[in-house]
């Protein structure tokens, strides 16, 4: 049986409403994307949803007391409460420089959490 | 840095726009440009937006703020652009005297050619929407508890109701939750959500984080901290519905309510302000009605992309050093742009037809209620001559729109005395 998925897409800020038809768990169409992220944003939130995750991790020395990473590339949602427990247990030593590695192959992902930007010694 | 000279540039504010201002008027051959900020560090109000989705049309990457931001200072730094941080200017003069205050320079008046304000804006707060209740701790602007947690390592609470479904508001309410805090309920006023759709998805759908719209927060309880809050369902005038009043028991409220442009050194100057949106009128060129005195970003009106405050900094900074050197073209004839029907705002609110020979020329508009239809904007002159359309699959208020008026436009805008922009 066909099923329609109203999905509204992340990608970028514009927000489009998708409606995707899935027949056993495979997408077979996506209507409403401007453009061609659209569709693949569609397909792999209804088989392997992931998103990006930025949060932030002490360091010592800088200018604050802490330092903005993200990940490096969408991790699967259902690792996003993991990842931020391996980020409280991270603790740097200033300098750090812009995509800066703080924690390589994070959660055996493949993905690695670097710095989101420079943080001077004092 | 010698700051007794004569600058040729001076922007303030370190953010977006200003950094963008500064890179814009070396790169147009201002030697001497400087940018002046209160903070610590350049970057603005991005440093504590750790999340991504910034720079999709700078860079054609998704950043986060932090990100964002470093490209632009290390662009600036290798631009020769000079800072001067952890400074407050105090006043601006219509003959480009700069006063400003800092721990470590003192106070000192400095002189330029032209003046970029990039101040940015500032949240609304509990005092301008009159929450009703005893006034404990706990009440907080989205974006004071946004630098606490992403800056300064420090949680405002363990279970939060947000007031607003602005984009601050929203990315608060996954950053608590992240942080391992409890986001009760995120209540609107309004029909619809305030901030973009996306984060909707993402901040609260994928977190399990309730939104009710035309609901608000009618009441706060608690004596030294906020021991909970009363919500209650509004109607069509946004008033509280007797009857739906509902006690949530939370120990902080974060309000993301709405941003403000900043200008109170603007309004200082002699500027004419635009009342509706609270900053200054604006051309083409960024120029305030002060010759010399450029603006740029969310100190003219608040953006929801940091990628256009971006692009308007650059514009500002262009246009100053352009002023600078003597070929400025705001000086001549300019007609007014009048938002129509559906359009609440409408930037700039004049426009030099003169431009239109070298540039095309980009209105931006918020629209006043949501358009869930294919919509067209439509540019006219008053006798209904169509100088620009351009048709959108929907409109609505949170996301802002806009319209470029092409260069082969000229003539037709040359003989107009006003513009007009509607949607239909």
């Amino acid at each position: 049986m066909i099923e329609e998925k109203k999905l509204i897409c992340v990608t970028c800020p514009r927000g489009c409403q998708l409606t995707a038809e899935v027949e056993d768990g495979c997408v077979l169409d996506v209507s409403g994307c401007s453009c061609k992220r659209g569709k693949t944003y569609a397909e792999a939130e209804l088989t392997d949803p992931r998103r990006m995750i930025a949060s932030t991790v002490r360091i010592s020395g800088g200018i604050h007391p802490m330092l903005p990473v993200t990940t490096s590339a969408p991790i699967p949602k259902g690792l996003i409460l993991q990842l931020m427990a391996v980020l409280r247990t991270v603790d740097l030593q200033a300098p750090v420089r812009m995509n800066d590695v703080i924690v390589s192959n994070v959660l055996g992902t493949g993905i690695d959490v670097i710095a989101s930007a420079d943080m001077e010694k004092v | 840095m010698n700051l007794t000279e004569l600058f040729d540039v001076i922007v303030i504010g370190a953010g977006p726009a200003g950094l963008a201002a500064g890179i814009a008027a070396r790169e147009q051959g201002c030697d001497r440009v400087l940018i002046i900020d209160r903070d610590i560090e350049a970057g603005g109000i991005l440093q504590q937006c750790v999340h991504s989705g910034f720079g999709l049309e700078t860079f054609k990457e998704d950043l986060p703020g932090p990100s964002y931001a470093q490209r632009f200072i290390d662009q600036a730094k290798a631009a020769g652009v000079n800072f001067l941080l952890d400074t407050m200017v105090l006043n601006v003069t219509r003959d480009f005297q700069v006063t400003v205050s800092g721990a470590r320079i003192g106070l000192k008046v400095l002189n330029a050619k032209a003046v970029v304000l990039a101040m940015g804006c500032r949240e609304r707060s509990r005092a301008q929407i009159r929450v009703p209740g005893t006034r404990p701790a706990g009440v907080y602007t989205a974006g004071t508890a946004q630098r606490w947690v992403n800056i300064d390592g420090l949680m405002p609470g363990k279970r939060f109701v947000i007031l607003g479904s602005g984009d601050i508001g929203m990315i608060m309410a996954r950053r608590l939750t992240l942080e391992g805090a409890e986001v009760a309920r995120v209540v609107e006023i309004m029909p619809y959500l305030s901030g973009l759709s996306r984060n909707l998805v993402q901040c609260l759908q994928d977190y399990d984080i309730p939104l009710f719209l035309n609901h608000t927060v009618s009441r706060i309880y608690g004596n030294r901290r906020v021991e909970a809050v009363e919500v209650s369902a509004v109607d069509g005038q946004r008033n509280p519905l007797p009857g739906t009043a509902e006690r949530i028991e939370c120990d902080t409220l974060l309000l993301s309510v709405g941003l403000i442009p900043e200008n109170e050194l603007t309004r200082k100057a002699g500027v004419k302000m635009d009342q509706r949106i609270g900053g200054p009128v604006v051309d083409n060129t960024y120029s305030t009605s002060v010759p010399g005195l450029f603006v740029a970003g969310n100190v003219v009106h608040v953006y929801d992309l940091v990628d256009y405050v971006s692009q308007a900094g650059t514009k500002a900074g262009r246009s100053a050093a352009d002023f600078v050197h003597g070929r400025w073209l705001g000086l001549q004839k300019t007609i007014p742009v009048q938002g129509g029907a559906e359009v609440r705002s409408v930037v700039p609110q004049l426009i030099c037809p003169e431009s239109l020979k070298t540039e095309e020329i980009v209105l931006q508009l918020r629209v006043s209620s949501p358009l869930e239809r294919s919509v067209e904007i439509v540019v006219q002159a008053p006798d209904d001559t169509i100088i620009a359309k351009r048709r959108l699959p929907y409109a609505r208020p949170g996301e802002m729109v806009s319209i470029s008026i092409p260069s082969d436009a000229y003539n037709l805008a040359a003989k107009a005395e006003r513009l007009i922009v509607s949607l239909v």
